[in-house]
């Protein structure tokens, strides 16, 4: 049996969870019609999240433990990529500290860029990281506002022991336009659904399928566990009766608790049926857009042992529900509130600090000297430490993934920010080295001298004159079972 | 340590603008205020002026770059200008150039002006700006309030010191500033308030409230120094004479340190209080300084600085407030012109407002709020920058003798 497949595998989504009774009661008074989606939660990303951010957390849960040295691509599928050109994919490379000598490659322009980058990844040789991650931004009062959700999904694929290997793929290519957004443009334009349902799932779709069943001859009653990325329950159904699959094998598509999270959303259900997959179990993983990617997986003998560290549950679980309607209006740039002189400070990212400091920035680098072993962030040519004044000495230290500890904060109501307070404060390493930095998720009753925090990659400004993002890190509290 | 400067450099006069929202004065205004009065008190024209440093702490934000704005508002005699920034300790850095240039032997008699004009700026407090190319990648740009309202919570952690008491102690503090500005004329701030006004005021940055917060104003405050033997000239019998000046400016250690600095207190302020004392030969701080001025930016700052200048035993400060030992009637009075509390915070200022203040206090002429005990000695202490990362001045002025 081939050693080449799925190795291991990483969701992230973001804490609040928007009340879609909230949405609707906001606008029934002019979208009456919109009743019938007013139900459960939606996940929705802070302000200082995006795709690359939501992308960089999933790709952290899924090479958790494992040397990175090791990855030799990736792949960041996404319809909705922060940058239009500059490799996103390079600055999740640079967050996660990956080597420079690794092929990267932004993926999208279509619902199915995630499934089509894990299809030609898994035909390939190499250790590739495929990662689906999409913020997307509809119209206050469209159905899209209530059916998406924010989020991200990772698949390592390589060599080693893997928990699932391909069986069988089979893409078809159709220009079908269910919805489309031209380049520029902030929101997708939506044709009927009816005629989705109708051409699109149960036609392109479901033959897609039926045509890699037949070929790979395998039954439809065989699959053990099947991923039908679609928010419409009733299509779901549908294309579960065309094709015969058996009774309990499509999995939920979570749509009640975090919303269809975009092109991550066939891989972060891929996650969770890996997750309950028995060696030997088959696996059906479709993505749809302009056509059509199916792919069929067995689960190995090795998945017996698979233990992720936060299952798709417990991050689905691990959730704040949020009835603040605004606030998400505002975080998604759809209203425009008076936010005050202090946010008027030019955020101007020069280029060749940016590229001179980028380990140290999006990568998180600190130093530790060798003779003293002294730790610090940022390196510096002399080191910090008073006892041992040496020069030249420091050596690459990464702090990312260390738990820190609560020095000082502060809850700060005049400085600007988009969801005040802003905490920051001063957080001490364990095994060495201090930071000054934000925090994010947190209330009064999360930050006391002391308590435990971890790292995540986040937006620490925009450069709304220019359109630059600027990405560093920010503490958020250490919850038991957290990495 | 070198021998230091003790007694060989005179005040020989001082000028202060009076502070607060100057709407209808520019920079050159507040800075020919201060100066009228200064050169008046000194009584000598201004051709005799062989050097001048001028402070100014947001100079983008205002008067501009350069010594030139001192020179052409006072139309100096074609002497050199020295322009200063040093964070909020911009003032005293000010005047110790001017002071090191006559200890130095190289002017005669050279002028220290500190000048902020914030109230052309829109901003509410202190303007927002960068910090530097490499700061702003991956540093905090926090307001000056969040920066130090962090002295609090690892400060209750480490002397035990419950949430209420600390509020309360940092509460006095701002209580008694007021009242003390109350009586001072120059004053931007000139409101008594009660400690439930403190206490109950909106929440700036945790555990700070609004009166937890110095005002931020416009002003000007400058200096004339000389030797001891050209103040006699010009016919000061007892002049006040410049004891000790020390600055110390952090290396990254508490910021960056792991470990090192536990965020209870200023290593820039204990550094430069120990060099100033032995500068000054001052043995028992507690007892031998008589008066008290202390970069009070926010209440907590002055509650821990009463430490840092070894006053108050480490984390028994709160204590020795709730006693009204830095009262203005108490033992060693704290801010008793108001501070920056309430006088006013013009950032370039600052430094030289608190020598100025003294100087009046060692000459009796301190009016409605002069001190009746003769004070002899008297310390200010100037603060810039953040309790993580800092520049901080300590000046101690005496009189003869002292």
């Amino acid at each position: 049996m081939s050693d080449f497949g799925v190795l291991s595998c990483g969701v992230y989504l973001p804490r609040r969870r928007l009340d879609r009774t909230a949405i609707y009661g906001a606008n029934r008074w002019f979208a009456p019609g919109l009743k019938g989606l007013a139900r459960g939660h939606r996940a929705v990303a802070n302000w200082d999240e995006d795709a690359v951010t939501m992308a960089v957390e999933a790709a952290r849960a899924c090479l958790d433990g494992r040397d990175r040295a090791a990855v030799e691509g990736l792949t960041l599928a996404s319809v909705t990529h922060p940058f239009a050109d500059r490799a996103n994919a390079g600055i999740v490379k640079e967050a996660l500290n990956l080597s420079d000598g690794i092929a990267a490659l932004d993926a999208g322009g279509s619902m199915r860029a995630a499934t089509s980058a894990l299809r030609d990844a898994l035909e390939g040789s190499r250790m590739r990281l495929c990662i689906g991650s999409d913020l997307r931004k509809a119209r206050p009062a469209s159905e899209a506002e209530l059916v998406q959700g924010d989020g991200a999904a990772a698949i390592l694929v390589g060599r080693g022991a893997p928990i699932a290997r391909l069986v069988a793929s089979h893409s078809v290519t159709v220009d079908f336009v269910d919805h489309f957004r031209a380049s520029g443009e902030s929101f997708d334009y939506q044709w009927e659904s009816r005629w989705v349902r109708e051409e699109g799932h149960l036609a392109i779709l479901a033959d897609a399928v039926q045509a890699l069943l037949t070929e790979a001859k395998v039954a439809a009653g065989d699959i053990d566990h099947a991923v039908l990325p679609i928010a419409a329950g009733g299509t779901v159904k549908a294309i579960a009766r065309k094709l015969g699959l058996k009774d309990g094998a499509v999995l939920d598509t979570l749509s009640a608790e975090i919303g269809d999270t975009g092109t991550g959303h066939p891989l972060l259900l891929l996650t969770r049926a890996l997750e309950r997959a028995s060696p030997g179990e088959r696996i059906l993983v479709t993505g749809f857009g302009q056509g059509a990617d199916v792919l069929l997986f067995e689960a190995t003998e090795a998945i017996a042992d698979h233990r992720p560290q936060r299952t798709v549950a417990a991050c689905v679980e691990d959730g704040v529900a949020d009835d603040n309607y605004m606030r998400f209006l505002f975080h998604r740039g759809l209203i425009d509130l008076e936010r005050g002189i202090r946010a008027e400070l030019d955020q101007k990212q020069p280029g060749t600090t940016l590229y001179r400091k980028r380990t140290a920035v999006l990568g998180l680098v600190g130093s530790r000297c060798s003779v003293t072993g002294t730790v610090q962030f940022p390196p510096s040519a002399i080191s910090v430490d008073p006892n041992g004044r040496k020069q030249g000495t420091q050596e690459d230290y990464p702090l990312a993934d260390r738990t820190a500890r609560i020095v000082s904060y502060t809850a700060d109501a005049l400085g600007y920010s988009p969801d005040p307070p802003t905490y920051y404060g001063t957080l001490d390493f364990d095994g060495g080295g201090r930071l000054v930095t934000e925090f994010a998720e947190v209330g009064p009753d999360d930050v006391e001298v002391g308590r435990a925090m971890r790292m995540v990659f986040r937006i620490k400004a925009e450069d709304e004159q220019r359109h630059f993002t600027k990405y560093f890190w920010k503490a958020v509290p250490l919850n038991e079972g957290d990495a | 340590m070198a021998r230091g400067i003790k007694d060989r450099v005179a005040i020989v006069g001082m000028g202060c603008s009076r502070f607060g929202e100057r709407w209808n004065d520019d920079a050159e205004a507040l800075m020919v205020e201060a100066f009228d009065e200064c050169i008046a008190d000194a009584g000598i024209d201004v051709s005799r002026i062989d050097a001048a440093w001028l402070g100014v702490g947001f100079e983008a934000q205002n008067i501009g770059p350069s010594g030139i704005p001192l020179a052409t508002a006072l139309r100096l005699p074609d002497i050199g200008v020295t322009k200063v920034e040093n964070y909020c300790a911009t003032g005293t850095d000010s005047f110790r150039g001017a002071v090191y240039a006559v200890a130095s032997g190289a002017a005669d008699i050279a002028l220290a002006m500190g000048v902020e004009k914030l109230k052309d700026t829109g901003y509410g407090g202190l303007p927002a700006r960068s910090r530097g190319l490499n700061f702003d990648m991956y540093g905090v740009t926090g307001s000056a309030p969040g920066n130090f309202a962090q002295i609090a919570a690892p400060y209750r952690a480490k002397h035990g010191v419950s949430r209420d008491d600390l509020k309360r102690a940092m509460a006095h503090v701002s209580v008694k500033s007021h009242a003390n500005g109350a009586r001072n004329p120059k004053a931007h701030l000139r409101k008594a308030i009660d400690i439930e006004t403190v206490l109950n005021a909106p929440m700036i940055a945790e555990p700070l409230g609004l009166f937890d917060c110095c005002g931020v104003s416009d002003g000007a405050a400058c200096a004339i120094v000389t030797t001891p033997e050209i103040a006699r000239e010009l016919g000061r019998t007892d002049p006040v004479l410049v004891k000790s000046i020390q600055l110390v400016t952090s290396n990254g250690w508490e910021l960056q340190h792991g470990g090192g600095w536990d965020g209870t207190y200023f290593h820039t302020t204990r550094k430069a209080a120990a060099r100033a004392y032995a500068e000054a030969g001052v043995t028992d701080p507690r007892e031998e300084i008589d008066l008290l001025e202390v970069h009070d930016c926010f209440s907590i700052t002055e509650l821990v600085t009463m430490e840092d200048l070894f006053i108050s035993k480490e984390g028994q400060a709160w204590k020795d407030i709730l006693d009204g030992f830095y009262d203005a009637d108490g033992h060693t009075p704290c801010q008793i012109d108001g501070g920056l509390k309430c006088f006013g915070h013009p950032i370039g200022a600052s430094g030289l407002r608190m020598i100025y203040e003294n100087y009046l206090q060692l000459q009796g002429r301190a009016g409605e709020r002069q001190r009746a005990d003769g004070p002899k000695l008297a310390l200010s202490h100037n603060l810039g920058g953040a309790p993580i990362q800092n520049v901080s001045a300590i000046t101690i002025v005496g009189l003869e003798g002292a």
